[in-house]
């Protein structure tokens, strides 16, 4: 789950890690409020999920409330158009924090090595750039550190991180309880990935979050209760919205043949077969092991709500889901649904004959393997 | 013996007394595994399908000498069921729970390698031995035994796989289902010295996917062994940054990509099928040309 650069930093300061003042904004008044408070110069800042925000004039300085009201008026209700997000992402909220004075940027990461299945620190004095095009570029600028997880990082650890890596050295002991802190955070919250980027040592000696990026892992968040309120706000798209109070899984992929299965892996390469067929698939849905008909219906509804499928494609390999209650739920929802595309069913496993069965003598499209349901979809929504 | 179980395998099953862990347990008794025991604390002295249950692993083990273990405790206990079944001293742990936080699996997996317990999963089918043992939710009624081992990230698929291979004629020795997790106890570089060592199998099919360079690194295995192995990858149009169903299953950034995997592969000379339907005719290929 993804969370915006506010909630972040409201977790991150419940652990001790340093973040500049400021306050979210719902409206441009409420944003000068925040200014005027916070007296000064201030930043305000888009909250929305995609890098690349500062290009896009995401962020802003204002050296007056007045004109933080008029940034914020300009920012909410628009969609931001980033080069992650080119079709643009619509900016509900914004950030009003104090403006810094910078006297360096650094970076700091922490995130799990797939391949070395420990958590990895990493620390770089290059800041405020992709840390994937420094890694590329300049890959002896990223000092990295893995941490035994029994143990945690340790504060020996990230000051040898952090001298290595070249951060200024009167700073060292500062940034060393900043990172020990941003571990605790990312450890504490159940994170995936924590990255202060860029990592601000002021012309006054603090060091500062100036921006913060928190991915928070799903599986994890029955144990945090205090962080399920963001979830509102972490899901972009309203169907995909819908699948998750639906219970299913469920990716928007904006094209336009519909597909359903079972198993990650098989739904998958189903999206690839139908690529390979001269398809566009419009969504990757699991309904998962031991689906019921009323599942099975309710996947259907859900994959017919987006007004861009005119066909559908079922692929279900059958184990301990049985192929006839899927052929129920499929009845079941052309029924209640009035299902005017058309609808291609490959069931194969645990009892796919007494599924077939149940389906002939409708208007659903049979095919025996993969590669031929894939075929015939394609061509039935050309 | 085929890989890790077989007909002498003694099966402890953790939360035999769920409504999975006893459906799953009725499966594999059907297929003729050996379950001789379950556990659920607070449940110990009850039988489940004729299965005696105990109260911890400890006693389990005492009592009827099971020497592997599947597990099918909610997400939130699960961690500590594959701890505790390490301490017993187990020499094989099977997870099938899905929804396990990755920072408990990142404490476990360090754990029980350090142990030298072999850990399947978590979120993984489990592993059958054609015509010899099942351990886990796999269907076992489309498994037949033969020379083609198979290592999978994905549970559907294989079954999906294992169907094509046996339609075509080829059986199977023993196929394992490795989970769809960022940290697994088991990876493809794990596993495949075990099928090379093993006489039942003569070539092995890799079914991997997006996310993560478990593949990157198994091609690098695969340079020095003597079997021929079959790849197949899914995802190959899976878009970046997207989840697709397993929660190990995304590209992010430059890393995960399908293409970095299929090349991989290729480059220490696997064929990579690009369909499914391919995969049987690769492996009667590569069969033939040992």
């Amino acid at each position: 789950m993804k969370i915006h650069e506010y909630q972040a930093k409201e977790v991150l300061a419940r652990y001790g890690v340093t973040v500049p003042r400021g306050r979210v904004a719902s409206s441009p008044e409420e944003g000068r409020t925040i200014a005027q408070e916070l007296g000064g110069r201030v930043v305000v800042k888009a909250q929305v999920h995609a890098g690349g925000r500062g290009k896009a004039g995401g962020i802003r300085l204002a050296d007056t409330p007045e004109q933080a009201e008029e940034h914020a008026r300009a920012m909410l209700g628009a969609r931001l158009v980033t080069p992650q997000a080119p079709q643009g992402v619509l900016v509900e909220k914004v950030l009003v924090e104090e403006a810094l004075s910078i006297a360096q940027e650094y970076y700091l990461g922490i995130t799990l090595d797939r391949a070395k299945q420990r958590d990895v620190v990493m620390v770089s004095a290059m800041g405020g750039m992709d840390i994937e095009q420094v890694a590329e570029e300049h890959p002896d600028a990223i000092v990295k550190v893995w941490v035994d997880p029994w143990q945690g990082l340790m504060p020996y650890q990230a000051r040898q991180a952090l001298y290595e890596a070249g951060i200024a050295r009167e700073a060292v002991p500062t940034a060393t309880k900043f990172l020990l802190a941003l571990y605790k955070a990312y450890v504490g919250s159940d994170a995936s990935l924590a990255e202060i980027n860029p990592f601000v040592l002021t012309s006054e000696g603090q060091c500062l979050a100036a921006d913060a990026k928190l991915n928070l892992d799903d599986n994890a968040l029955f144990r945090h209760p205090e962080l399920l309120e963001y979830r509102e706000e972490s899901i972009e798209d309203p169907l995909e919205e819908e699948a998750h109070r639906r219970g299913i899984q469920y990716v928007r992929l904006g094209g336009d043949i519909g597909i359903i299965g079972n198993g990650a892996g098989l739904v998958m390469s189903t999206l690839d077969e139908v690529s390979r067929a001269g398809g566009k698939p419009a969504n990757f849905l699991d309904i998962g092991g031991g689906a019921k008909a009323d599942l099975v219906r309710n996947a259907l509804e859900l994959v017919l709500m987006d007004p861009n499928v005119k066909g559908v494609l079922f692929n279900v390999f059958g184990g301990i889901t049985r192929g006839d209650e899927v052929a129920r739920g499929i009845l079941e929802g052309i029924r209640s649904l009035q299902v005017k595309v058309p609808i291609v069913i490959r069931l194969a496993g645990t009892r796919a004959e007494e599924g077939l069965a149940l389906l002939q003598g409708t208007q659903l499209i049979p095919a025996v393997t993969m590669q031929e349901a894939a075929r015939k979809i394609v061509e039935v929504t050309r | 013996m085929a890989v890790l179980v077989d007909k002498n395998t003694r099966v402890l099953v953790q939360g035999i007394t769920g409504r999975e862990g006893e459906f799953h347990t009725r499966q594999m008794l059907e297929y003729g595994t050996q379950v001789v025991a379950g556990v659920t604390p607070g449940k110990g002295g009850q039988e489940v399908l004729g299965v005696p249950v105990f109260d911890t692993v400890k006693q389990a083990v005492a009592a009827t000498g099971a020497d592997a273990s599947v597990i099918f405790v909610p997400a939130p206990f699960a961690a500590d069921a594959v701890l505790e079944a390490a301490d017993a001293g187990l020499r094989l742990v099977v997870c099938i729970t899905e929804g396990i936080p990755v920072q408990d699996m990142v404490k476990t997996v360090a754990l029980v390698r350090q142990k030298g317990v072999r850990l399947i999963g978590p979120n993984c089918p489990g592993l059958v031995t054609a015509g010899q043992c099942k351990l886990g939710i796999m269907p076992g009624n489309i498994f037949t035994p033969g020379p083609v081992g198979l290592i999978s990230r994905s549970g559907t698929l294989t079954y999906e796989i294992v169907h094509l291979l046996t339609k075509a004629g080829l059986g199977q020795s023993t196929c394992i289902g490795i989970g769809g997790d960022p940290v697994l106890g088991s990876t493809f570089i794990d596993l495949l010295p075990l099928f090379e060592e093993d006489p039942d199998t003569q070539a092995v099919v890799l079914v991997g996917e997006i996310g993560g360079s478990d593949e990157e690194i198994a091609a690098e295995y695969i340079r020095t062994m003597r079997k021929p192995v079959v790849g197949f990858i899914s995802g190959r149009t899976a878009p970046p940054g997207k989840r697709m169903g397993h929660a190990g299953a995304i590209i992010s950034g430059r890393t995960g990509t399908p293409q970095a995997k299929v090349d991989a592969l290729r480059a220490a000379g696997v064929p990579v099928a690009e369909a499914l339907y391919e995969i049987p005719d690769l492996v009667k290929q590569a069969l033939a040309h040992r």
